[in-house]
């Protein structure tokens, strides 16, 4: 159902209602001060909201900021609910949707852990070459690969990975940026 | 003004310059410091509590009745997580709480320390923001911080967690009162836009209504003169929450009493039916919509709230307007004034006829009897019997809250206080405790339950030793009422553990207190046993002796609309079968 929305430029504006769930990036600036991160956690599990990748890391130093980026679902009522909710959080400086705002830029680091031998050994450094993962560790027996990227290029990467003897994953979860000239 | 004192002067420095004159609290080793500076200072008022949930609660009766922030100090561990009910309630119903909790010292902390507990970590989501100090010279600027985040934009609790060593510390206080230390800043101006927009709805509306809530009342009586302005201004029929009573007078032409599952059948069809809904400091909690896909089905919705998080949270809002109610209504006055509306008369004529007729069915009727006291009659006498008086009413939780709430006329704001977001039983004496305190010579009036009342009965001690005459005018049915009541609705009436088999003698338990107990047990002696109790200058208990298994009508079921309300003629039949299977899920 559409609502015909009028003539402000409230910036709490109506969206359209859909009940399909979407996947949304959200970019969140915050105080870098104890605790904050467990306000940010403990508002997505107390309220019933999904985390599927969360990062959080200081990027001003001088301005104690962090950047917390968070890749959650639901619907668009629910996006708008999960936003607004982070904004009353006190040490929360500004929230953007990375997906809703435009294009952005999303990437994410994986080390890739495999061991075998013959084959899969070769087959594993064949793909690792296609895909632009560096070697970071080697032995006779196993490989770690380093893999920056789309986090649906690691899934591939990993999911091939399964066939060569995949041993372990660790992932950084999501770094998004948008494009253009203007920060947020 | 910057001078050198240990952490626990800064507490009581910081109070002063906020203007505070009343603290609730209780005593423990992690706050002694600050217990000993409060020895040796009389700028301050210390009450002294029973129960750290009482002194919460006593606090949240203060701020409500003055409008200024309520003061309180506990110490760590158990004090702490004591205060966690009060600290939550304050939070679903926007109360400035400043609690100030103790800690062990930053050397210990972790170490599962004598009466150590993770204070911050548990109070994080029952408070609006909280901070564990951890250098001395943080302290002045989070305590003046805590009081300015309490009390403005949407108010609430907020919890600061003071180590002991850091009480005795010295370091330099600067009064930094009302100077921002973080970029916390609510937007209190509404988009001029949208406001142009929603006068422009409600001018050409047919069937208007004015939906209020708790948050004009927390707007400050500014708020209030204006939202009775606009009602004048407009014309427009008007219900509110229980959170919103007083704000628009129950005596008022325009009144249709309160809304919700336990509103008023003009109230609720009102709401259904309504061309245009103007929400107004209120935030569609599920007391109000009833089942969501059926609330008010054909209208537009106009929402001002100052909570951004408010809006499209339960109900789509077609012109969302954030900001504080007081400067919205200002601004939406002025465009209405300026704009002179010409408003389809005939059509609004045909809505209050159509509200008359909903009138008629005088859905708060009730059968009276000669031998029994009927607790709607009980609520009506009181009513009548205060009404010269300076009142103020608190409650309990549960029908007898509901039946205060029908049968009490509020006129004025902030002389109700009750547990609306969270239903906290045991929250009406303290709380009546804290508005006595702060009116002295008030008549304050905890209207409770006998189930209720018992959860916090222990403050009759701290009334007492202030001499705060707090009447404690209890609905004594035997039962939980509203739990018997869902019992009847839900389970068969089957009626598990809702009968209370062993009650204390009211009136004894008054008296061993060192207070005053009146009893009444039939309706030709209510008059004056109430009349009685208005006179004795001393706290009272008062055992009033109800009919035991009134329902509180009306009502709407569970997973019900609001044009589907049980009326108090409501038939057993009716009663049994009134909610569905998806109903019972809901509470």
């Amino acid at each position: 159902m559409m609502i015909v929305a009028g003539q402000s430029q409230s910036a709490y504006f109506l969206e359209e209602t859909s009940t399909v769930a979407e996947t949304h990036t959200l970019s969140v600036l915050v105080d870098n001060e104890p605790g904050v991160l467990a306000r940010v956690i403990g508002l997505f599990s107390g309220r019933g909201y999904n985390i599927e990748s969360l990062t959080v890391s200081e990027v001003e130093h001088e301005k104690h900021l962090s950047r917390i980026t968070i890749v959650t679902t639901g619907t668009p009522q629910v996006i708008t609910q999960i936003m607004n909710q982070l904004g009353r959080l006190v040490p929360v400086h500004r929230v953007v949707n990375l997906t809703k705002s435009g294009d952005s830029i999303e990437r994410e680091l994986a080390l890739v852990k495999v061991a075998g031998k013959g084959e899969h050994r070769v087959e594993a450094l064949r793909l690792a070459q296609a895909f632009e993962a560096k070697t970071v560790d080697a032995t006779l027996e196993s490989f770690v690969f380093e893999l920056t990227g789309t986090p649906a290029d690691i899934d591939r990467f990993v999911n091939l990975m399964t066939e060569c003897g995949l041993v372990e994953v660790a992932r950084t979860g999501l770094a998004a940026l948008a494009r253009g000239k203007t920060g947020m | 003004m910057t001078r050198q004192m240990t952490g626990a002067e800064m507490v009581i420095q910081a109070f002063i310059d906020q203007g505070v004159d009343t603290i609730f609290g209780y005593p423990g080793g992690a706050v002694l410091p600050i217990y000993d500076e409060i020895f040796q200072q009389d700028k301050i008022n210390h009450i002294l509590v029973r129960h750290e949930q009482g002194a919460g609660h006593a606090a949240e009766g203060y701020a409500r009745s003055t409008g200024k922030p309520g003061v309180v100090l506990v110490t760590s561990g158990p004090g702490a997580t004591n205060m966690v009910t009060a600290l939550t309630d304050a939070l679903m119903d926007s109360i400035p709480l400043v609690c100030i909790t103790g800690q062990v010292p930053t050397h210990l902390i972790g170490t599962d320390g004598f009466q150590e507990c993770d204070t911050v970590g548990i109070t994080r989501p029952c408070t609006k923001h909280n901070w564990l100090v951890q250098k001395i010279e943080d302290l002045p600027k989070i305590l003046h911080e805590a009081f300015r985040i309490a009390t403005t934009g949407r108010p609430g609790p907020v919890v600061v967690d003071i180590p002991k060593n850091i009480q005795f510390q010295t370091g330099t206080y600067v009064n930094h009162k009302d100077q921002a230390q973080t970029q916390y800043k609510p937007r209190v101006k509404g988009d001029d836009t949208a406001i142009r927009e929603a006068v422009a709805l409600m001018a050409a509306a047919k069937k208007p209504v004015l939906y209020t809530g708790g948050g004009v009342v927390n707007a400050g009586p500014a708020a209030s003169r204006l939202l009775r302005e606009f009602v004048k201004l407009s014309g427009f029929p008007i219900t509110s929450t229980l959170m919103g009573l007083g704000a628009y007078p129950a005596s008022g032409p325009n009144w249709l009493g309160m809304l919700g599952m336990h509103g008023t059948y003009e109230a609720n069809l009102a709401m259904h039916d309504c061309d245009v809904m103007v929400c107004i400091g209120a935030r569609f909690d599920d007391r109000i919509t009833g089942r969501i896909d059926a609330f008010s089905p054909n209208s537009k919705k106009i929402h001002i709230d100052i909570d951004p998080s408010s809006i499209n949270k339960n109900v789509r809002a077609d012109i969302p307007i954030v900001g504080d109610v007081a400067y919205v209504l200002e601004d939406m006055i002025k465009v209405w004034k300026q704009t002179q509306p010409v408003q389809d008369k005939a059509a609004l004529n045909a809505w209050w006829q159509q509200i008359a007729v909903w009138k008629a069915k005088k859905c708060l009727a009730y059968r009276k009897h000669s031998d029994v006291i009927m607790p709607q009659y009980a609520i009506e006498r009181l009513y009548q019997l205060t009404k010269g008086h300076d009142t103020y009413i608190t409650t309990e939780v549960g029908q007898h809250q509901m039946w205060a709430a029908q049968y009490f006329g509020f006129e004025e704001p902030n002389r109700w206080m009750t547990s609306g977001g969270l239903g906290t039983m045991g929250y009406g004496l303290p709380a009546a405790l804290g508005v006595q305190i702060a009116h002295p010579d008030a008549l304050v009036i905890d209207i409770a339950g006998d189930a209720s009342v018992q959860m916090n009965i222990q403050e009759m001690a701290t009334a007492i030793q202030y001499e705060a005459p707090i009447k404690v005018f209890i609905l004594n049915n035997q039962y939980m009422g509203m739990v018997r009541q869902w019992q009847q609705l839900l389970h068969g009436n089957r009626l598990s553990h809702s009968y209370t088999e062993a009650m204390p003698d009211f009136v004894k338990l008054a008296e061993a207190y060192g207070g005053v107990g009146i009893k009444a047990e039939r309706p030709d002696e209510l008059d004056d046993a109430i009349n009685e109790m208005i006179a004795v200058k001393r706290p009272v208990i008062f055992d009033c002796r109800v009919a035991n298994l009134a329902n509180c009508f009306p009502m709407i079921p569970s997973g019900k609309a609001h044009n589907e309300m049980l009326l108090g003629d409501a038939s057993d039949d009716e009663i049994d079968t009134a909610i569905g299977a998806s109903g019972k899920m809901l509470v």
